[in-house]
């Protein structure tokens, strides 16, 4: 496969063809910051945390590093006033949805984010994708989905799956913030409080 | 609705994941509403998980997973309805009805909506049922209207 020449940093870095910018950069150890990429996972670019500033053909512009395919002779800054700028107001923005959720406090810190700059809507999760597309992609099993669209969107676990959920479990360690938790948590009381399920268990 | 039709529906779109929307749109006008035994045949025969037909059947308004009224009204409350006195509209086919905006009567007679704009604001204030407008339409004739179906 044919090697791509970019610069990283204001370092040389080589990546092969179809490589993303963030792969490039991780591979030689230059870290991007993410909340909704995960390395076993299709990228999904719904965080835009990971923007970066690219530079090619003499234009400047601003990408979602996890998204974007490595291009010969580009130019990418993983930091700078811009970037910094993109990401506090991410950061911002998400909390007044989650303002507990350690994940982002850490970042706030570093990027100077104030988690009261807007008036707080807490409605936990932040659409990170992790656990959907965790259990579609990689458990195979589209146990948990999203609901509705805009702000209304939100995650919904599958009644009939929760005996299966209540074993494996394995997005709960995946989701930045106490959403997934609390969405499993209604569902399983729903399931065991509601008597059409009480009589097949007894059955 | 029973399967076969769901099925016949199905092959007509010769089992296609991709004709996912078309055969729910199908459906959906067919049958009004979405039961859910009727997405897990859907999604059994489709190949498609059922997380995700309940995300596009959530998503777009067109679909509905509560049983709709035979006749569905819609009243514009857009700008110019809105002056034109479009809220009095919606009042006499609240009081007639006797639900809200979103909701299905009892009887299963009617589905009130509001939408934003129907796109002939010339005839404000406007009321459609079934499809048919009631264009500069009056709360009396509003009564009327309604009245006159089963
Ligand atoms: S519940 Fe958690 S993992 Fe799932 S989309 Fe929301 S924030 Fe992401
Ligand atoms: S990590 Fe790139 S958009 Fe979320």
């Amino acid at each position: 496969m044919s090697k791509i020449l970019l610069k990283i940093d204001g370092k040389d870095v080589e990546a092969s063809e179809g490589m993303t910018i963030l792969e490039a950069a991780q591979n030689v150890g230059i870290v991007i910051p993410t909340l909704c990429h995960h390395d076993k996972l299709e990228p999904y670019g719904a965080c835009r945390f990971c923007t970066v500033e690219v530079e090619s053909g003499g234009w400047t512009k601003l990408a979602a590093s996890c998204l974007y395919p490595v291009e010969k002779n580009l130019v990418v800054r993983t930091r700078s006033e811009k970037v910094d700028r993109v990401r506090k107001m991410i950061l911002q923005l998400l909390l007044s949805h989650a303002p507990d959720a350690r994940e982002l406090q850490d970042f706030a810190k570093e990027y100077g984010a104030d988690k009261d700059r807007f008036e707080k809507e807490a409605s936990f999760c932040i659409h990170c994708g992790l656990c959907v597309r965790y259990c579609a992609e990689v458990k195979k099993k589209d146990a948990v989905g999203f609901i509705n669209r805009g702000a209304k969107r939100e995650i919904s676990f599958t009644p009939e799956m929760i005996e299966y959920c209540w074993n494996c479990k394995e997005c709960f360690s995946l989701c930045p913030t106490e959403a997934l938790q609390a969405a499993y948590g209604l569902t399983a009381a729903l399931v065991s409080s509601s008597p059409s399920c009480e009589r097949k268990s007894e059955e | 609705m029973d399967n076969d039709r769901i099925d016949q529906i199905i092959d007509k779109h010769q089992g296609e994941a991709s004709s996912l929307i078309q055969v729910l749109l199908e459906i959906q006008s067919e049958n009004r509403w979405l039961p859910k035994e009727t997405l897990e045949r859907v999604s059994e025969k489709l190949q498609v998980p059922l997380t995700r037909i309940q995300h596009i059947a959530t998503f777009y308004k067109a679909f509905s997973l509560v049983p709709k009224g035979r006749h569905g009204i819609h009243i514009c409350m857009g700008t110019a309805c809105h002056v034109r006195g479009a809220q009095r509209v919606l009042d006499t086919a609240q009081d007639l009805t006797g639900i809200k905006p979103g909701e299905t009567d009892l009887d299963l007679k009617f589905s009130l909506e509001t939408v934003n704009c129907l796109g002939c604001c010339a005839l404000g204030p406007v009321m459609e049922i079934d499809g048919k407008i009631h264009g500069k339409i009056s709360p009396a004739e509003t009564a009327d209207a309604l009245k006159k179906y089963e």
